[in-house]
């Protein structure tokens, strides 16, 4: 990689169930304005804009990026959008940190957004398909026999994807800009909660939000200027596989395993669960916390669940590696931005401007977004220190 | 003050705008003869060349190859559970009532799953490796549609080792 990249700015909307007060310009402008904020910049000083969004249908918006540019400043700018699915607000980070490491710009702002309560992103992808019969239960029907697979593999304690609801919860208690603000969440109301698609309950899957999330990444030469702690972006990796082929391992997926190497071969991990002092993973429904910390090597193959028991990946239990101390995706969902929060999240914790959530002394995240069927994967490792 | 004035006080902040998107489907070679002989009561799909698996539906390719299908395979219409769910929630335009069971099934001969709908029996019977068979509409219902099955049901046969569930026998 010619140039170095960091991130040296960062906004986020609150999120929630419905933001009625901003259209989705105003929501997006919202995020972009606050990471120009963090950065002390304005929008003269961006050389180009990437914009990153699920699929058209959620909203029925298409190509949504042209009706952008006034709202974020780019007439006349570069402007590209990026879409890989729910991963797609970690290949929009990744393809803005790309276009600086070439050269090509100096500093580029980049958002994505997802205004679930002008959609409907549960049914807007499951039209009917004559050699398939009609019933698509949305994203959960979907994954609930994937996890049923894994807990028969690994004869998982059921307690343990209760344990996630519960963890991710907590540690969104500690993040005013998480959307469910739920303090006093008990191992028992999450079993008790209504089983929407078994083994999955309603407290196990995330919620439907409204928010946009932006960043500023800027060229080694420009962060170096810049008056808060850069995040230096030391890796970045995607992946893809097909949804549907014979033999594929659908509880971890090999692009997963893959994209991990990769990243972690560039910013020089070798012991995940050791060397990186947090992480910001794409959980959407409880179990998959130790099906990713089995995917991403932070467990032996079959441990995950044991890992999210001992509360390893917990902040309140004083975990080693804790992972979403932000709250995470159960805390928050807002589509396209849900991504690039991972990887916003990541880069704060090794600025060291996280607030409650913080982990102290943080030197090395892993940011993660997945999408599609467990298809399309996205990573980034950033650091305090430029290597 | 009357309820047509007060409404008219009320800020507007957004409207219901629903799209509607009709396509007409172009199923491709592979689909096409698929959904044709569906519409004769028979599942028909396509081994890859290559690693000798067999796609139903076909679509035309193997993913895991990159290679065109043509070999047709006629399927029976028993199957075995590979995994499943059982929904809570209703499908929206869908008569059928929660819960009811979604399964991952994978047909006799073939070594990829499709999903269908379960019945016939307790939703918390069903298992991993459990053996079942197609339930078919009556023949002048059939169309071009998996929907000519209208549910796959128990049947009295040993469950299937799940490591054994869609694998090639002489792989």
């Amino acid at each position: 990689m010619a140039e170095l990249a960091a991130v040296v700015g960062i906004g986020q909307t609150k999120y929630q169930t419905k933001h009625k007060d901003v259209s989705i310009a105003g929501l997006v402008r919202d995020a972009a304005f606050k990471a120009l904020q963090d950065a002390e910049l304005t929008w003269d000083d961006i050389d180009a804009v990437i914009v990153g969004k699920a699929p058209d249908m959620f909203e029925g918006m298409v190509m949504p990026e042209l009706y952008l540019t006034d709202a974020l400043g780019c007439n006349g700018k570069p402007m590209l959008r990026v879409h890989t699915a729910g991963s797609v607000g970690g290949s929009t980070a990744i393809v803005a940190a790309s276009y600086v490491q070439s050269g090509m710009f100096k500093r580029i702002l980049t958002v994505t957004y997802e205004k679930q309560s002008e959609s409907n992103a549960m049914w807007a992808l499951s039209n009917a398909q004559p050699f398939s019969p009609h019933l698509n239960a949305g994203a959960g029907g979907f994954f609930a026999p994937i996890i049923r697979e894994y807990m028969r593999r690994t004869q998982a304690s059921p307690e343990a994807g209760i344990k996630v609801a519960v963890k991710d919860r907590l540690h969104g208690a500690r993040n005013p800009l998480a959307h469910l603000q739920l303090p006093n969440i008990t191992m028992k109301e999450v079993e008790e909660s209504p089983m929407l698609w078994e083994p999955l309950r309603f407290l196990e899957s995330c919620p439907s939000s409204d928010g946009a999330c932006a960043l500023v990444i800027s060229n080694e030469e420009l962060a170096k200027q810049s008056p808060k702690k850069p995040a230096w972006i030391r890796g970045t990796a995607m992946r893809s596989e097909p949804t549907m082929y014979a033999g594929r391992e659908e509880v971890s997926p090999r692009a997963g395993i893959d994209c991990a190497k990769d990243v972690y071969a560039q910013a020089g991990v070798t012991n995940p669960r050791k060397d990186f002092d947090c992480a910001e993973v794409y959980v959407p429904f409880s179990w998959y916390e130790p099906m990713w910390l089995e995917n991403l090597g932070f467990a032996e193959k079959g441990e995950g669940w044991k890992m999210t028991l001992e509360g390893a990946t917990s902040l309140d239990d004083n975990g080693d590696i804790p992972w979403n101390c932000s709250g995470g995706v159960l805390s928050s969902n807002p589509i396209g931005a849900s991504g690039m929060i991972r990887f916003a999240e990541a880069a704060r914790q090794v600025r060291g401007d996280a607030g409650d959530h913080q982990v102290d002394g943080a030197k090395l995240a892993l940011g993660h977004a997945y999408g599609g069927g467990a298809q399309f994967f996205a990573m980034w490792v950033v650091g305090s220190e430029k290597a | 003050m009357s309820d047509a004035n007060k409404e008219a006080l009320e800020p507007i902040t957004g409207i219901e705008s629903p799209v509607y998107l009709d396509y007409n489907f172009t199923a491709g070679q592979a689909t096409a003869r698929f959904l044709t002989k569906v519409k004769e009561g028979k599942l028909v799909g396509q081994r890859c060349p290559s690693c000798r698996n067999v796609y139903i539906p076909p679509r035309g390719a193997c993913a895991a190859c990159g290679v065109a299908t043509n070999e047709e395979v006629e399927l029976p219409h028993k199957a075995t559970v590979q995994s499943f769910t059982i929904v809570y929630i209703p499908i929206p335009g869908n008569p059928i009532k929660p819960p009811y069971v979604i399964a991952n099934l994978v047909v006799d001969g073939a070594n990829i799953s499709f999903l269908h709908l379960l019945s016939e029996c307790k939703n918390e019977d069903v298992r991993i490796g459990m053996r079942v068979e197609a339930k078919w509409k009556d023949p002048s219902e059939w169309g071009f549609a998996m929907e000519n099955i209208q549910y796959f049901a128990p049947i009295d046969e040993p469950d299937v080792p799940a490591e054994e569930i869609g694998r090639l026998k002489d792989a």
